[in-house]
């Protein structure tokens, strides 16, 4: 039994079957990425998973509850956080509020009321909020406006929001997607770091091959919006299928 | 001071002295001088510099932090009104418990109508609030009327209950005040040919402005103001972080609408009457105009705005033709003539068209309102980097 | 039944007002992506249009009366109508009569200029700012534009009659085949609609069977396409403020019998007619149309006398009271298309 069991789900938008008996299982502790062409329904079955969308049939469960029909504010404390596919971060505050944000959602709940209090006096949540841009190699840009940065540590900042959280899941949507060279290399070597400190499961969604296979324990391959085949890294790579369906017309 | 930080602390303490010298301030110019019309240190003005002051300090806590526009702010201070004169003929002339209820009830209001139109954003979020106000408008001018006073607007009358302050005695309509102190009470301090007015109303509405101040100080620092400002920064980055904005923006919905409740409450307690149009849709409006004309989002801008905005509507409004005339009397005829015809059209009934160019000019030119451009300016005579005209919103530095 | 259809009648005159205005807005805000506040301004500046031509018309001189004196024995002076001496009396006369619908023709090019300057002196650098900017800046700009029309014209609404044929009523009950006098409509109100109803069909077929219509259509669909075809979309979008501006000024025109000018009544119209395209869906022609007649009538309805002796005050509410269910059940308005301004 996995972490996070998706079953028997589909989604229809008007005539476009986006995703058809898709059935995942991600077990605990491990990174399973999902790869596939264009159009395979990756980001349907994401969001599916996160509460932006609900499927037409199926279930999923995460940590032994079903997420279907919660918002995704709900989903997020039940401790599923997701990086976009462009950072998503709140620009008009500096790096260390974005940090907060998430510590006192975690701390908190969905809504607490403390109007009077400053920000400042929340020592705990600082500390964590430090020590978790001190591993993401960013705590001397915590007081920049988070808006003024480049892509590369919004990302990271976003990443940092998301782990500060200590999710049990982590969902990845194209982490690296217009990213240069060096900077993918970075997240990878972020993510495999995260990986093998913390106790935590990725579900990865990525094209480029390079970063699927030095993180992935697991993939799934999706196709016209089912999966294809789900297997290591290892076998996927010489499978004749997935090189007919999506590495034949990469390479 | 006040579990404030140094630059907070320290702007608190500058309003305050600014607010509790105001009568000499306001005054720079002796009586019976030709600058005396710019005078505006007379008690009426004065309240109204802090009234209007609060209600904009509540807006920008909507506005400012979570950029949610209501366009129907002015129903909350006409509710409050009408709450405090309420209290004023069925139970006692002192201010407080009017100004109590007047808070309590904008707030239910604020709730309800905020419950209702955060369903939605943007710009059908302003056009609910804006609903919300006319409905509330059209309804208190006719419906309503034995709530209201309808046209005529609502009044005290002489055998008004006043359950606390026992039977009226004299055939005078008693006077709104403050355990004893009658808010129209004023003491004039006369220094060579200054007239400085000392009014029990106004800084009974200045202390009350400043502990709004205060609170509001408070908020923009808390995490709760944090939240509001994630609000209007990425809220999907916020649902995806845990957090229900719904709560955060309806908070700061209410408490706005409290503040505009207290400054409709006070404006009661200065003069007890209460008519819808506070209340109509262009009563919403100017405190839009107060907010972005300060500077949105930042402490004090609100506060300036209102000023500068009540400012214009008592003075600019007063210059008629023959003060021009008197003004550019040194000028050869023709020239003077000229001269004021051209300004003419901008002062005296003319000042909402001064106000409509200034508030453009605001907003094409200036987003951040007077506050960035007294920062830019600064900037110009090298005090101080360009670049901080975010200083007022964002956190201070460690 | 003839209590109905008097009432619908009588909705709709204004409704076509709010059509007028609502298909405006919504042509602005579909195409330009903008919310403009100051566009019932536009509509107060067409209903100028007609007070400034009827005055223009009627600008006259004193001229002697030959052969009469006045009790003090000086000459006899009479006002003459300088259109009475370019036109000869009687056409003279009949022009001075029909200002208000003359006043058209004076007003398109007026209202498109002033749209087309508008719209590239402020409203395209507003463009790309937050909606929240653009309300700001047009309604600053519709103060403005208020105020120096009140300081040309006075603060005093300005009666501007109708041509004498079109004043009066009509028994519209008998025409139709009821009894006489159950149904009396004014004929203005009729003309009004008609009207109304030439433009909404005009505008209708001008962007259903031009070139440039359709591209207009095609941008309100998918803007950024249109713009990546190359198809120079900024002149366009210059011409259709012109065009929306030409909208609301000659409902503003042709208003001006019915309710006399006054420089706030932009104001008034606009805060009900953007009730009006968000009932009827943001970004949807047919949808603000059927929205202003809709509201329109519904508003004539709910002013009955039966109606209110129910529910009081309600012809004060209703449109307000519409405008909210609807947006709360409805979020898309009646007619509104998925993903325009949707939260």
């Amino acid at each position: 039994m996995g972490i996070l069991e998706v079953k028997d789900v589909n989604k229809r938008f008007g005539g476009l079957q986006a995703l058809g008996d898709v059935n995942l299982s991600v077990a605990e502790n491990t990174c399973h990425a999902i790869i596939g062409p264009n159009g395979a329904g990756k980001s349907t079955l994401l969001n599916c998973l996160v509460g932006k969308l609900i499927p037409d049939t199926g279930s999923v469960m995460f940590d032994g509850q079903s997420v279907l029909g919660r918002t995704p504010f709900e989903i997020n404390q039940m401790g599923i956080s997701r990086v976009f596919q462009t950072p998503e971060i709140f620009g008009d505050l500096t790096v260390m509020e974005n940090m907060l944000i998430p510590c006192f959602a975690r701390r908190d709940g969905s809504f607490a009321l403390h109007g009077i209090r400053s920000v400042f006096s929340e020592g705990e949540l600082r500390d964590q909020a430090e020590q978790m841009l001190e591993e993401v190699n960013m705590l001397d840009k915590r007081n920049m406006h988070s808006a003024s940065m480049s892509r590369g540590d919004k990302r990271r900042l976003e990443m940092a929001m998301c782990l500060v959280q200590n999710p049990k899941l982590l969902l990845l949507d194209e982490p690296t997607a217009g990213m240069a060279r060096a900077d993918t290399n970075n997240t990878i070597d972020l993510l495999k770091e995260i990986k093998e400190k913390r106790d935590i499961t990725i579900a990865i969604i990525e094209h480029d091959m390079h970063v699927v296979f030095s993180l992935a324990d697991r993939i799934t391959v999706l196709a016209q919006g089912t999966p294809l085949v789900e297997d290591t890294p290892e076998n996927i790579k010489g499978h004749p299928k997935v090189k007919e369906a999506y590495l034949g017309e990469a390479a | 001071m006040f579990g404030l930080d140094k630059k907070d602390a320290s702007l608190l303490l500058i309003v305050a002295v600014l607010v509790a010298f105001a009568p000499f301030l306001l005054n720079p110019f002796p009586e019976g001088s030709a600058m005396a019309q710019f005078n505006a240190g007379y008690p009426d003005l004065m309240q109204r510099f802090v009234i209007f002051g609060i209600f904009a300090i509540g807006f920008n806590i909507l506005f400012g932090l979570t950029g949610y526009l209501s366009f129907g702010h002015a129903a909350f201070l006409g509710v409050g009104s009408y709450a405090a004169v309420w209290m004023f003929k069925l139970l006692s002339m002192n201010v407080i418990p009017a100004i109590i209820l007047a808070v309590i009830t904008a707030g239910v209001f604020a709730l309800i109508i905020g419950y209702v139109s955060l369903r939605r954003s943007g710009i059908y979020f302003s056009i609910l609030t804006l609903a919300f106000a006319q409905m509330s408008f059209a309804l208190a001018y006719s419906v309503l009327t034995p709530i209201t006073g309808g046209e005529t607007g609502l009044q005290l009358a002489l055998d008004d209950p006043r359950i606390l302050d026992g039977a009226n005695q004299t055939n005078n309509i008693p006077v709104p005040g403050f355990f004893g102190m009658e808010m129209r009470d004023s003491t004039d301090l006369v220094l060579g040919n200054w007239i400085f007015t000392f009014n029990v109303g106004y800084y009974f509405a200045a202390i009350i402005m400043l502990i709004s101040f205060y609170v509001s100080i408070r908020i923009f620092r808390s995490p709760f103001g944090m939240m509001l400002r994630a609000v209007k920064s990425n809220q999907q980055r916020l649902n995806y972080t845990g957090l229900n904005p719904r709560p955060y923006t309806l908070a700061a919905f209410v408490i706005s609408g409290m503040y505009a409740g207290l400054a409709g409450g006070l404006m009661a307690s200065m003069d007890p009457l209460a008519g819808a149009e506070r209340m109509f849709w262009t009563a919403s409006g100017e405190v839009v105009l107060m907010t972005i004309l300060g500077g949105v989002g930042t402490l004090i801008g609100p506060v300036l705005g209102a000023g500068m905005i009540k400012y214009m509507e008592n003075i600019i409004s007063k210059i008629n033709a023959d003060i021009l005339h008197s003004w550019f009397a040194f000028l050869p005829d023709g020239l003077e003539d000229l001269v004021v015809t051209m300004i003419y059209p901008f002062i005296g009934k003319g000042w909402h068209l001064t106000l409509g160019i200034v508030f453009m000019l605001v907003v094409i030119f200036l987003p951040g309102g007077l506050v960035q451009g007294g920062q830019k300016l600064a900037g110009l005579f090298g005090r101080k980097k360009a670049e901080d005209t975010k200083t007022a919103t964002t956190e201070p530095a460690e | 039944m003839d209590a109905i259809i008097l009432q619908i009648l009588n909705g709709l005159d204004k409704g076509s007002a709010y059509a007028l205005i609502a298909l405006g807005l919504t042509l602005i805000f579909g195409t330009l992506g903008v919310v403009n506040f100051a566009h019932g301004a536009l509509f107060m500046i067409g209903a100028f249009c007609a007070v400034t031509l009827s005055r223009v018309l009627s600008l006259s001189h004193k001229v002697e009366v030959p052969g009469e004196t006045d009790f003090l024995g000086n000459p006899m002076m009479r006002d003459v109508p300088y259109a009475y001496e370019i036109f000869g009396e009687s056409l003279g006369a009949g022009i001075i009569d029909w200002a208000v619908p003359l006043s058209i023709l004076f007003a398109i090019p007026v209202m498109i200029l002033i749209g087309v300057i508008m719209e590239r002196g402020l409203i395209k650098h507003f463009y790309k700012r937050p909606h929240a900017d653009q309300i700001l800046v047009t309604f600053g700009l519709a103060i403005v534009l208020q105020e120096i029309i009140k300081y040309f014209y006075g603060a005093n609404p300005i009666p501007t009659p109708a041509p004498s044929a079109f004043v009066g009523s009509f028994d519209f009950g008998a025409l139709v085949g009821f009894d006489p006098g159950t149904i009396i409509y004014p004929y203005w109100r009729l003309v009004y609609f008609a009207f109304a109803a030439v433009i909404i069909g005009a505008v209708f077929a001008f962007l259903q069977f031009t070139t440039f219509g359709m591209v207009v259509r095609a941008g309100m669909a998918d803007r950024e396409t249109v713009g990546l075809l190359g198809i120079n979309i900024d002149k366009r979008f210059t011409i259709m403020f012109g065009l929306a501006a030409a909208v609301a000024g000659l409902a503003g025109v042709m208003y001006t019998p019915i309710n006399s000018p006054n420089y706030h009544m932009g104001m008034d119209f606009l805060v009900l007619s953007f009730v009006v395209v968000v009932v009827g869906g943001m970004g949807s022609l047919p949808g603000a149309v059927l929205a202003g007649f809709l509201l329109g009538i519904l508003e004539s309805f709910a002013s009955m006398r039966e109606v209110i002796a129910i529910i009081p005050g309600i012809n004060q509410v209703i449109i307000y009271l519409v405008a909210i269910i609807i947006l709360l059940t409805r979020p898309r308005g009646l007619m509104g298309r998925k993903g325009v301004m949707e939260d």
